[in-house]
């Protein structure tokens, strides 16, 4: 026991040292995606269901980058199958998909998924089921994904510009619904250069 | 006898500590009104029963007004007890919300759900108001302080209760116990398997 007590102060010492470094590489993690900058590096698996695998137009069979998705814009939308925020926009976000998919000038350029923040499998197919979400949804049951993501409070947009050369940047990131589908939409087109882009 | 530590295994066990799972996506539905204790001892209590016993009769208050005992539903409903910490909390918030959008499974199979904690009714109405429209009967297990939840075993020594998960048959039989660990949200599916084994 006098070699606890001797060698207390040195283990407290270390201890401590290990303890703020782990805290700095923790804090390092937690800032939210920003716009003009990069993505936390992730990859997301493959959809079981063919109309989601379809839908993002995946071509490889193992996990996929946000930028290997077919299209210009992505937007991604941190929700939780007990959000009671998430609850309510979810008819709202169906009808951004909806009015995205019915238009022929967005269809297959802006592309919607969902990440369930600490949802098993089964929660996100809950949360799919009771709102009947078009757009694939993925689990991140331990929480890793929300951690690279800063942590956010739900629900939490952000919007990825995906380049031809397959690099891409943040546009947008906010916390909190969409506040419209209509607005939402022709937001995502201004701030991701769309909309110029477009222009004649 | 002399014992020495090993200073790369109490370095292994505070980076295990310090690196334990301890993450909750809060819905941006409560603001900034969440308070955080931080990281807490998982459980703290003893349970005072088991699977098999005759679930202990109670009757509290409720939100609507009316007082709740176990016993009004014998050979009606099967009843799951979800005991959850306190109010403005970070992982309670987000619990009763997602039991909130499934009151079709515990339909299925017959059951009643009863949230409890150790809240006043004053407290429980404000927090619940976040919740949206809750389905199910909220209990305070007020005063008595903390009653209901000793005669279970589920009442912490600082006095807030463990999240803990009962489910009763219609016979007044505990089927199923949970206690949590109280920084984790228990998964759904251990609860809907739990409803499933009860049978017809």
């Amino acid at each position: 026991m006098r070699i606890i007590e001797r060698r207390a102060p040195a283990v407290l010492t270390v201890a401590a040292f290990w303890a703020a470094l782990l805290v700095s590489l923790a804090s390092a993690n937690t800032t939210p995606p920003q716009p003009t900058g990069p993505l936390p590096d992730f990859k997301l698996p493959v959809p079981e269901r063919a109309a989601d695998k379809e839908y993002l137009g995946l071509t490889t069979t193992g996990p996929f980058t946000i930028a290997q998705i077919k299209a210009q814009v992505v937007i991604i939308e941190i929700f939780s199958m007990y959000c009671p925020y998430c609850q309510r926009e979810a008819p709202e976000v169906n009808r951004l998909y909806q009015m995205i998919e019915n238009d022929p000038t967005l269809k297959g350029t802006i592309k919607l998924i969902g990440i369930g923040a600490g949802n098993t499998p089964f929660e996100v197919q809950v949360f799919k089921d009771k709102y009947k979400v078009p757009f694939p949804l993925f689990s991140d049951e331990d929480f890793t994904l929300h951690k690279a993501f800063g942590e956010v409070r739900t629900p939490f947009f952000i919007g990825v510009r995906i380049n031809d050369d397959k690099t891409h940047r943040v546009f947008y990131a906010k916390l909190g619904g969409t506040e419209g589908a209509e607005s939402f939409v022709k937001l995502m087109l201004r701030l991701s250069g769309l909309e110029q882009e477009k222009k004649p | 006898m002399k014992r020495k530590i090993h200073l790369p295994c109490a370095l292994t066990v505070l980076l295990i500590v310090l690196c334990a799972p301890h993450a909750s996506a809060l819905s941006e539905a409560y603001k900034k009104n969440i308070y955080n204790p931080g990281l807490l001892k998982p459980t703290d209590s003893v349970l005072k029963v088991t699977v098999g016993d005759r679930a202990p009769d109670f009757s509290l208050p409720s939100l609507s007004g009316e007082r709740i005992s176990l016993s009004q539903y014998r050979g009606k409903n099967n009843v799951v007890l979800s005991f959850v910490p306190a109010a403005w909390t970070p992982v309670c918030s987000d619990q009763w919300p997602g039991y909130s959008i499934v009151e079709d499974l515990f339909k299925k199979y017959d059951t009643i759900l009863l949230g409890i904690t150790v809240d006043n009714i004053p407290t429980l109405y404000a927090w619940t108001n976040q919740m949206g429209e809750l389905w199910f009967p909220v209990l305070s297990d007020f005063w008595p302080h903390g009653a209901v939840a000793d005669t279970y075993g589920v009442l912490r020594s600082d006095g807030t209760a463990e999240r803990a998960l009962f489910v009763i048959d219609k016979k007044g039989i505990i089927r199923f116990i949970k206690v949590n660990d109280i920084n984790q949200r228990p998964k759904l599916e251990d609860l809907v398997k739990a409803l499933e084994g009860l049978g017809g």
